[in-house]
């Protein structure tokens, strides 16, 4: 009894300095940027529409394989100003849900990781994606590349506005595709972890 | 015994540990995401403080986008307590027919015309502060105002009505917070200038500080209300504080806004110096606006 005891506080401390202490972890194989470029499209009889936003901020961990990406919503830029507050007051409610978040995992990571050095990978990432408020699992597929120290993304996926309770008024049905395909390009930086550990 | 515990609870351990810094990483990564970003996160603007230019008789806060051109239709029926004989107003109508245009994002122009005293109108609207949230939010948007208006219609009355004197001049400061998504108040003072009063007791500048609102019901439909009181002293004593109360209903283009009020005319120089009938004894006069939004000219990305 009085054997073990201590061991296995030991151990525990060191469990919870591990796991209470992430951040000297965090910047080992990690890529990030804030600048990244998001753009929606969505094509109708009636009318396309089209906005950009280049303030994405994205983390991939190489270590793991392990994948978040953020978008503020306010920062999509329209063409038609009127669109643009259509979209941030009726349909995306952006005062309330000021974010659209992704976290996910490579599908084969490690098979992933270890053929990246060699050239563009075409990579599946399975997580969640969450949209005005609600959250779903979701596959985004796309390509990696290591090029200039610079980890590039690009990725594709389509979202059907009524999955996350984007409610679109009959008169306007027509105006708004039912499926919008959403393009992601990413250009990430070598995070040096004795920068970013500080917490 | 003891050795059963010891080599159950490492295995608990080991099952935890193992299993732990995969749920852990995975919220974490998004977690000092947040961090990182939350540093240096940028002043949002407010925007969308009210739907449309106007409130319900006056002017808001809001210039409709860069290149965006609004054609504007105001009615005024008669007075609902003017009987039967009349079909309580409905007979009587006022009109203003507008259009204004969006030079810039904060700058917009406008004329209209209006059947009260057959008056153009021709006004300027610049954003000058825009409410931002952010590390260094500013907590309110300031628009100024000013318009310029000539009555034309004819008089007989041997009194000297040349162009001068049938001009009129605004000029507002449009104080407007918008506390949440469903709640924005504004605040006008308001100077209006007249070249020409026509009553005893009337001075020629009229002061009147202004209060409105609105308050969201759905994504679509909010309540609106406006008050303009007049600083006592600038104008004859049978004229009255101009109140509005209304509804706004957007759909995809237009704004539907439905109202009533006690002013029958529809620019500052008429509604807010003078307004004659009393809301509560029936001078309600049932209006609605019809605002078009038109893209001229589309933003470069």
């Amino acid at each position: 009894m009085t054997d073990y005891l201590p061991r296995l506080g030991c151990l525990l401390v060191a469990l919870l300095l591990g796991l209470g202490s992430p951040g000297s972890a965090w910047g080992q194989g990690k890529y990030m940027t804030r600048a990244g470029h998001i753009s929606f499209f969505s094509a109708s009889i009636m009318e396309d529409i089209e906005a950009r936003n280049d303030k994405v901020a994205a983390v991939f961990d190489l270590s793991s394989g392990q994948i978040a990406f953020s978008v503020p919503i306010h920062d999509f830029q329209f063409k038609r100003t009127l669109m643009q507050e259509h979209f941030n007051e009726n349909y995306m409610e952006s005062d309330k849900y000021p974010k659209a978040t992704f976290t996910g995992q490579l599908v084969n990571a490690a098979q992933v990781l270890k053929q990246l050095p060699g050239g563009g990978q075409n990579v599946e990432a399975e997580g969640s994606l969450t949209l005005h408020g609600v959250t779903r699992k979701a596959i985004v597929t796309g390509t990696l590349q290591l090029r200039d120290g610079q980890l590039v993304v690009f990725a594709y996926f389509n979202i059907a506005p009524a999955d996350f309770a984007i409610d679109i008024p009959m008169l306007v049905r027509e105006h708004i595709a039912k499926s919008v395909s959403v393009r992601i390009n990413l250009a990430c930086e070598a995070l040096n972890p004795a920068l970013v550990s500080q917490p | 015994m003891n050795q059963l515990v010891t080599k159950l609870s490492l295995l608990c351990l080991l099952l935890v540990v193992g299993v732990a810094p995969a749920a852990w990483a995975q919220a974490d990564l998004l977690g000092q995401l947040e961090k990182e970003t939350k540093k240096d996160e940028p002043s949002q603007v407010v925007d969308a403080t009210f739907k449309a230019t106007r409130l319900i008789n006056g002017h808001t806060v809001q210039t409709p986008g860069e290149g965006t051109m609004v054609f504007l239709i105001q009615h005024r029926f008669g007075a609902i307590n003017s009987g039967a004989y009349q079909f309580f107003g409905l007979d009587y109508a006022q009109l203003r027919l507008g259009f204004e245009y969006a030079v810039t994002d904060r700058f917009e122009v406008g004329i209209g015309r209006s059947s009260m005293l057959k008056t153009y109108d021709g006004f300027l609207k610049y954003k000058a502060i825009q409410q931002t949230t952010g590390t260094h939010a500013v907590p309110v948007s300031v628009t100024l105002f000013s318009s310029a208006a000539i009555a034309t219609e004819q008089y007989a009355d041997n009194i000297d009505h040349t162009l001068g004197r049938r001009t009129a001049y605004t000029y507002q400061a449009l104080i407007a917070r918008k506390f949440n998504s469903d709640l924005s108040l504004q605040l006008m003072p308001t100077l209006v200038h007249r070249n020409l009063v026509m009553n005893e007791g009337e001075k020629n500048d009229v002061y009147a500080m202004g209060i409105g609102g609105r308050y969201k019901l759905t994504k679509r439909f909010s309540l609106n209300a406006e008050y303009y009181y007049l600083l006592p002293g600038y104008t004859a004593d049978h004229f009255r504080n101009s109140l509005a109360l209304g509804v706004d209903i957007e759909t995809g283009g237009h704004i539907f806004q439905l109202h009533v009020t006690n002013s029958p005319s529809m620019i500052e120089q008429q509604f807010i110096t003078q307004t004659t009938g009393s809301f509560f004894k029936g001078f309600i006069y049932p209006g609605f606006n019809i605002s078009r939004n038109f893209t001229v000219k589309q933003r470069r990305h």
